[in-house]
C-alpha cells in the first residue's frame, strides 16, 4: 500500500464517520431521553435521502401522504387521550400542527415535484417532512408506551422499524437511488481530491455536534431533555413536560438522520433498505461511547468509519464482521472497567 | 408446584392434531415452524424474561446448531443423532465464550453487545468456504429411525414437539428448583442474591447456555427440517423476531414463548397469504401490516398476552405448605482464633473526598445485641456495606472470629454466618414469601441446574423449603407464605427480609432499620424475636432510628455522627452522653 491509498481510504473513512458519527449522536440523544433504542434511524436516513432523490428527479415522495396519514393519527391519539376534558382550543392547536401543518408541506410538495425544484428546495421539503414523521412518529408509536420497560420499547421500536422499511418499499420501489450533489465542485490538495460533497459532510457533522453541545448546555430546552434523561418522575415534578422532550428529541432525530441521508445520497447508491445497516454502524458508536458520551461517540464514529474503510480494502468479504467485532474488545474492556453499582430495573 | 394436568392436555393435543382427518399438510408445516421458533423464544424468555438478560443473538446460536449438523452429517457422513450432542455442545460453549464477554455487561450494553455479534457472526456464516458461503449447505440427510426416514413435515413434526413439550418441562423444573429462584432474583439486581451466596455472573452465564442451547437444538431440527441450511434465516432481522416472539407471547411465562411463537409464526403466514389478495400491489405489504400490529399489540398488553389470558382463568389457590418436619442440617461453624465474633477496625470508607465512614471501631460478642445509631447520613448503612463485603473499605480492617475479611466478596461474608437485612427492601416482588425466603437458604441446598432439570433435587428442595416455611412461621407471617412478596406492606416485607437472613442459620445478623414501617404491636414481636434469638446464641447488630426500640432493646450501643464513632456503651450511658444528644439536637444540653 502506498500512502495515496493510505490516505483515500483515511477520507473514505472520515467521511464515513462522520456520517456515523452524526447518527451516534442521534441515537444517544433519544436513548438518554426516552429510553427508546432507535432501530428506526437507518429509515430516517433513507427517508431523507430518497425523498430528496425523488424530488430532484421530479417524482413525488410518498413520505409527504405518509407524514400526512401519521399527521391524523397523531391529531386521533391526542382527541383520544384528552376526550374527558376536550375544549376547542386544545382541538385546534393540535389540528395545527398534526393535521394543516403536514397537508400544507403536501401541498408545497406536489407543487414543487412537477417543476423540478432546485436544490435547496429539494432539501428542506426532504427534511420538514422526515422531521414530521419522526415528530407524529413518536406521538403514534412511542408516547402511549412512554412507561414501560427498555425492552418493550426496543420491541415497539422494531416494529417501527418493519413498518417503515416496508413502506420505504411501497414509496421508493426496489432499485437504488442517487442524489445531485449538495455542492458541487472540487479541489485537489497534493494527491488528494476534496469533493464540496465531502467537505459539506465534515462541515454539517462538525456544526451539528457544537450545535448540540450549546443546544445541551446553554438553552433551557436542552437543559429540561437532560433532566427527563436522568430522571423523568423528577422532571415531571419541577414543570417539565415529558412528552415535549421525547417530541424534541424524535424531532432532532430524524432531523439528524434525513440530513445524513440527503448528504451521502450523492456519494453512494441507497436502496429503501440501506438505512438499517447504516443506523446500526451509528449503533456501533454510540454503544463505544457508552450511549451517554457525545464526544466518545463523535469519536468512536470515526473509528468506525476507519476500520470499515481499511477493511475494505483488505479483506472487503470481513468488512460487516470485522465492524461488528469491534465491539467486542471495546465491551470487554467496559465490562472489566464497570463498577459493580446496583440497578433498578423496572 | 402447578399441577401437570394442562401440560399433559396439550401434548395429546398435539399428538393427535396430524391424525385430525382433512388436516391440510400446509398446517402441519407452520406447526412445524412454530416449535422451531418456541424452543428459541422459550430459551429468551428465561434469558430475558426472567433473569433481565436481553438477547438479540439467538438467531447465531440456532445457526451454530444447524451448521453444525449439515457440516457433519453431509461433509463427514455422521448420523444425524451423533450430531445432536455436538451441535448442542458447539451451541453451548460458544455461549460460554460470547457469555463470559456479554453476560457482565449491564443494562442496555447487553442487548446492543448482542446484536452487534450477532450481526457479525451472520456475516461470518456468509461468507466462510467450509460453511458454503451465501449458498449454505443442501442436501443434509433426513433424521431417521431404523428404516423409517422422517422426510415430510408431518413426521418431523413428533421430533420438534416432543422436543418443544420436553425443554418446557425442562425449563419450568429449573425455575422451580433453587438454582431457578437464584435466576429469577438476577432481574431485581445483584446485592440481594449476592448477600446470600448466589454467584450472580455464574447464573447469569448459566440461563445464557440455557437459552443457547434450546437454540441449538431448534437449529438441528431446522437443519433437518429443511434439509438444508443458508445464512438467511441467522441474521439480525431473526435474531429480533425471536425477541419479539418471547415479548408478544409474555416474557416471563414459558408457555407465552410458545404462545406467542404461534402468533407470530401464524399471523405473518396469514399476512403473507391474504394481505395480498385484499391490498394488491407491490409486495411487503405485509411487513408493514405486521409492524404496526406488532406496535399496536405491544400498547394494549405491553406484558405480553400470556399473563393476559391467565387474568381470565380464576385465581388458583397456590401452594401447599411445605412439610415443616424436615431438618436441613445445621451449617458447620468455623472454629474461630477468638471469642470476639466480629471485630471492625480503624475501617474507613471515602467516596472521592467525602468519608463516609472514618476510622470506626467496635466489636460484637456472642450473643449480644448492639445497635448502631446515628443521624441521617452518619454512615450507618456503608459501615454495613463494609462488613458484609459490598463495599470494601479504603483502610482499616474487619474480622469475622480472628479471620480478617476485608477483601472477601458478600458470598464468602454469608459463608461465615453473618447475614442481613436492607435499608431498602430488596425482594422479589413477584415471587411467593415461601420463595424469597428460601433464596436465604441457598448455600445450605446442593443440587445443580441439571439435578434440578431432572427433578432429582426434591429431597433437598423439600428441605430448604422446609427451613425457609419454619422461619417464615418464627417471624410471624405463615399466613402470608403463598403470596407475593411485592404485594405485602413495606413492614411485613422487612420482616420476610428477616426470615430470608435467619434461613442463612447465621451467627450474626446484620439488620439494617428492621422497625421502620411497622406499628406498635409488630414492634414488640420483633424485639422478642430479636431476644429470643440472642437468648439462642445468635448475635445481633442493628441500625435503627426508633430510640424506644433501640434502648429497651440493645446491650450494648455505637453511635455514629459524620461518619465517626461519638460514643459507644449501654442505653443508660448513651441517654445521658452530652455528645450523644449534641449530635441529635444541635445543642448541648
Amino acid at each position: 500500500m502506498n500512502t495515496t491509498i493510505m490516505l483515500f481510504l483515511v477520507q473514505d473513512g472520515i467521511t464515513n464517520g462522520a456520517i456515523y458519527a452524526l447518527l451516534g449522536l442521534a441515537l444517544v440523544l433519544v436513548f438518554a431521553v426516552t429510553r427508546v433504542i432507535l432501530i428506526p434511524q437507518g429509515e430516517f436516513v433513507t427517508y431523507g435521502a430518497l425523498t430528496y432523490a425523488s424530488l430532484a428527479a421530479g417524482q413525488m415522495p410518498g413520505t409527504a401522504k405518509l407524514a400526512l396519514a401519521l399527521g391524523i393519527g397523531a391529531f386521533a391519539f391526542d382527541l383520544f387521550v384528552a376526550r374527558k376534558a376536550l375544549h376547542g382550543r386544545l382541538i385546534l392547536r393540535s389540528a395545527i400542527t398534526n393535521i394543516a401543518l403536514p397537508a400544507i408541506v403536501l401541498a408545497l410538495t406536489v407543487y414543487f415535484t412537477a417543476q423540478k425544484p432546485p436544490v435547496v428546495v429539494s432539501i428542506a421539503l426532504s427534511l420538514v417532512i422526515v422531521a414530521m414523521i419522526g415528530l407524529y412518529l413518536y406521538r403514534v408509536a412511542f408516547q402511549p408506551l412512554a412507561h414501560t420497560s427498555v425492552l418493550v420499547l426496543l420491541i415497539a421500536s422494531v416494529g417501527v422499524h418493519l413498518a417503515l422499511q416496508g413502506l420505504g418499499l411501497l414509496f421508493f420501489g426496489a432499485e437504488g437511488q442517487r442524489g445531485p450533489a449538495v455542492l458541487s465542485g472540487a479541489f485537489t490538495a497534493g494527491s488528494l481530491r476534496f469533493t464540496g460533497q465531502s467537505l459539506t459532510v465534515y462541515g454539517i457533522t462538525i456544526a451539528f455536534i457544537v450545535g448540540l453541545w450549546l443546544f445541551f448546555g446553554l438553552t433551557l430546552y436542552g437543559k429540561a431533555l437532560r433532566a427527563t434523561a436522568v430522571n423523568r418522575l423528577g422532571a415531571r415534578l419541577v414543570g417539565i413536560r415529558t412528552t415535549l422532550s421525547g417530541q424534541i428529541a424524535f424531532l432532532l432525530a430524524s432531523v439528524i438522520g434525513a440530513l445524513s441521508g440527503i448528504m451521502i445520497v450523492p456519494i453512494t447508491t441507497l436502496y429503501y433498505d440501506s438505512g438499517f445497516l447504516i443506523g446500526l454502524k451509528g449503533f456501533v458508536a454510540a454503544i463505544i461511547g457508552g450511549l451517554v458520551s457525545y464526544p466518545l461517540t463523535a469519536v468512536a464514529a470515526l473509528v468506525v468509519g476507519l476500520v470499515e474503510a481499511f477493511s475494505s480494502f483488505y479483506a472487503s468479504n470481513y468488512k460487516e464482521v470485522i465492524v461488528f467485532m469491534l465491539l467486542i474488545p471495546v465491551l470487554l474492556l467496559r465490562s472489566l472497567a464497570a463498577p459493580a453499582v446496583e440497578e433498578d430495573k423496572d | 408446584m402447578q399441577s401437570r394436568l394442562p401440560i399433559l392436555v396439550f401434548a395429546l393435543v398435539m399428538a393427535a392434531i396430524p391424525f385430525v382427518p382433512g388436516m391440510p399438510p400446509f398446517w402441519i408445516v407452520l406447526l412445524d415452524n412454530v416449535g422451531l421458533a418456541a424452543l428459541v423464544a422459550m430459551g429468551l424468555v428465561l434469558l430475558t424474561g426472567v433473569g433481565g438478560l436481553t438477547s438479540f443473538g439467538q438467531a447465531a446460536f440456532v445457526g451454530f446448531g444447524a451448521y453444525t449438523t449439515a457440516v457433519l452429517s453431509t461433509a463427514y457422513g455422521l448420523s444425524p443423532w451423533l450430531t445432536l450432542p455436538l451441535s448442542l455442545v458447539v451451541s453451548g460453549s460458544l455461549a460460554v465464550l460470547l457469555g463470559l464477554i456479554t453476560v457482565r455487561l449491564s443494562g442496555h450494553y447487553l442487548p446492543l453487545g448482542t446484536l452487534a455479534w450477532g450481526l457479525g457472526l451472520f456475516y461470518l456464516f456468509s461468507k466462510l468456504e467450509f460453511l458454503g458461503r451465501n449458498d449454505g449447505i443442501s442436501a443434509i440427510p433426513p433424521l431417521s429411525i431404523g428404516t423409517f426416514k422422517m422426510l415430510s413435515p408431518g413426521s418431523i413434526y413428533y421430533a420438534i414437539w416432543v422436543a418443544v413439550i420436553v425443554s418446557a418441562l425442562l425449563t419450568m423444573n429449573l425455575l422451580d428448583s433453587r438454582t431457578g429462584r437464584a435466576i429469577r432474583a438476577l432481574r431485581r439486581g445483584h446485592v440481594a442474591a449476592e448477600a446470600f451466596g448466589v454467584h450472580t455472573p455464574r447464573a447469569k452465564l448459566l440461563v445464557f447456555i440455557h437459552a443457547a442451547v434450546l437454540a441449538g437444538l431448534s437449529g438441528w431440527l431446522y437443519a433437518h427440517l429443511q434439509r438444508a441450511v443458508n445464512p438467511t434465516p441467522f441474521g439480525a432481522q431473526a435474531g429480533i423476531e425471536y425477541l419479539f416472539i418471547a415479548v408478544v407471547g409474555g416474557a416471563g411465562y414459558v408457555w407465552g414463548g410458545v404462545l406467542g411463537a404461534a402468533i407470530v409464526v401464524v399471523l405473518k403466514e396469514v399476512l403473507q397469504s391474504y394481505l395480498p389478495l385484499i391490498l394488491p400491489g407491490s409486495g411487503q405489504v405485509e411487513t408493514i401490516v405486521f409492524g404496526i400490529m406488532l406496535v399496536a399489540l405491544l400498547q394494549l398488553a405491553p406484558g405480553g398476552l400470556w399473563p393476559w389470558l391467565m387474568s381470565f382463568l380464576p385465581e388458583r389457590t397456590s401452594g401447599r405448605k411445605p412439610d415443616t418436619s424436615l431438618k436441613l442440617e445445621q451449617r458447620t461453624r468455623s472454629a474461630g482464633q477468638s471469642s470476639i465474633l466480629l471485630q471492625v477496625d480503624k475501617a474507613r470508607k471515602q467516596f472521592g473526598g467525602v468519608v463516609a465512614v472514618n476510622n470506626v471501631s467496635f466489636d460484637v460478642q456472642t450473643r449480644e445485641i448492639v445497635a448502631l445509631i446515628g443521624p441521617n447520613g452518619a454512615g450507618k448503612s456503608t459501615t454495613f456495606n463494609l462488613i458484609t463485603g459490598v463495599l470494601s473499605a479504603s483502610s482499616g480492617s474487619v474480622s469475622v472470629l480472628g479471620r480478617k475479611v476485608d477483601k472477601a466478596p458478600p458470598q464468602e461474608i454469608v459463608k461465615l454466618g453473618i447475614s442481613r437485612t436492607f435499608q431498602h427492601v430488596k425482594l422479589v416482588p413477584d415471587m411467593t414469601v415461601l420463595e424469597n425466603v428460601a433464596i436465604g437458604a441457598h448455600l445450605r441446598g446442593h443440587s445443580g441446574p441439571i439435578a434440578s432439570m431432572l427433578r432429582l433435587d426434591r429431597a433437598d428442595e423439600a428441605k430448604l423449603l422446609a427451613e425457609a416455611a419454619r422461619q417464615i412461621e418464627r417471624v410471624g407471617l405463615t399466613e402470608q407464605m403463598h403470596q407475593f412478596a411485592g404485594s405485602l406492606s413495606l413492614g411485613q416485607q422487612r420482616i420476610v427480609e428477616i426470615a430470608r437472613a435467619l434461613c442463612v442459620d447465621p451467627m450474626l445478623l446484620l439488620l439494617d432499620e428492621p422497625a421502620a414501617g411497622l406499628r406498635h404491636m409488630e414492634k414488640q414481636q420483633l424485639a422478642k424475636l430479636l431476644r429470643d434469638l440472642r437468648d439462642g446464641g445468635m448475635s445481633v447488630l442493628l441500625v435503627e432510628h426508633d430510640m424506644g426500640f433501640v434502648m429497651n432493646l440493645a446491650d450494648r450501643i455505637v453511635v455514629l455522627d459524620f461518619g465517626t464513632k461519638i460514643a459507644e456503651g449501654t442505653p443508660a450511658t448513651i441517654k445521658t452522653n452530652p455528645e450523644v444528644i449534641k449530635a441529635y439536637l444541635g445543642v448541648a444540653a
